[in-house]
């Protein structure tokens, strides 16, 4: 297959021989391409290992920005209630960004358990196959002789090569997956960090660098709605909202 | 024939499909090639529910190297244009 599959399995297959080229001493394969397998196998548990924690790290981050669109959306409150349009406006903007960046994440990180899923399935499936290694490479030693057993033992250890490449790419592929977020990640951290998501009251209404850049994302539609919507809710009734700075007071009475 | 769907395990699938799953791989490729997304995602999809219906799943503890081993399920249009020539895709170490 010349294709898509021809040219994945030439890959993998260029990737085994790599391994397998390892075993120096041929006399020693049988042993020597266990032993090689139980390493690596190490390996493969520490790659998936990363991979929990990377997800796990961005979950965090996760969190952290949902309780800012929290956060920013009870100060535009706070701002419409004391007849501050411009900073709501400001706000909203602030949460809209925060809200695109968490969707992503969201969706991310649920590919990313998938992918964990998987690839823990597949461990089990290599260290059955290393298993069942072992217990071939001693009856080959057993049975056949010096040459029979090099072809023997040459199938098998294709057949667990094939089996750690396949798993070593879907490291791979989590990795690849993990850094595309961190870097996301680390760009919401930025924002956070020049102030984007700062209080709001502590910001005036000139146009600073950030304000410009949010203008630039095109939240406008969606601030121009929500904006309205609050607007509505607190005109109909519900303008008890507390003072910009004063917190939570009901139950102290 | 055995054919590895890659990320997921090995399927013993008979001879006799050899030839179509080759059609399809070839068409899949033509449309990476001429950028069609959305063809290269039909074609996929019968790749692999051709390996669905016509493959049993090998035992895990058999030790067989795969005659074709194919993308993982979830491979992105992206992956399969550019990365798997090459080293790409596969870790070296």
């Amino acid at each position: 297959m010349p294709g898509l599959g021809g040219r994945f399995s030439t890959v993998i297959k260029a990737k085994i021989s790599r391994m397998l080229d390892r075993a120096e001493d041929p006399s020693e394969t049988l042993d020597y391409g266990y032993q090689k397998q139980v390493e690596l196998l190490q390996n493969v548990k520490k790659g998936v290992a990363d991979v929990v924690t990377s997800k796990k790290r961005l979950q965090m981050q996760s969190t952290k920005l949902e309780q800012q669109v929290v956060k920013l959306d009870t100060q535009a409150r706070q701002a419409l209630s004391q007849g501050r349009e411009d900073l709501a406006r400001a706000a909203l903007e602030r949460k809209t960004v925060a809200q695109t960046e968490l969707q992503s994440l969201d969706q991310q990180v649920t590919e990313l358990e998938a992918q964990q899923e998987q690839l823990t399935e597949n461990e089990k499936k290599l260290r059955t196959k290393i298993e069942a290694f072992r217990t071939k490479k001693e009856v080959i030693k057993a049975q056949y002789s010096a040459a029979e057993a090099q072809v023997k033992i040459s199938e098998a250890a294709h057949g667990v090569g094939e089996q750690m490449a396949d798993v070593g790419l879907a490291i791979q592929r989590a990795e690849d997956k993990t850094e595309q977020m961190k870097a996301r990640a680390g760009a919401v951290e930025e924002l956070e960090a020049a102030g984007t998501f700062e209080d709001i009251t502590q910001l005036g209404p000139a146009q600073d660098d950030i304000d410009r850049e949010l203008a630039s994302l095109g939240a406008g539609a969606q601030v121009d709605d929500e904006l309205a919507k609050m607007k509505a809710e607190l005109g109909s009734g519900e303008g008890d909202a507390p003072a910009l700075g004063q917190g939570e007071k009901e139950g102290s009475a | 024939m055995i054919v590895r769907v890659s990320g997921e395990g090995q399927y013993r699938l008979p001879d006799e499909d050899r030839e179509r799953l080759n059609e399809l791989d070839n068409r899949a490729v033509s449309a990476v090639e001429h950028g069609d997304e959305t063809g290269f995602r039909e074609l996929w999809s019968q790749m692999l529910e051709l390996v669905a219906s016509d493959g049993n799943a090998l035992d895990e503890d058999e030790l067989i190297e795969s005659d074709v081993i194919l993308p993982p399920r979830d491979v992105t249009f992206q992956e399969a244009q550019g990365e798997f020539t090459g080293e790409g895709l596969i870790p070296d170490g």
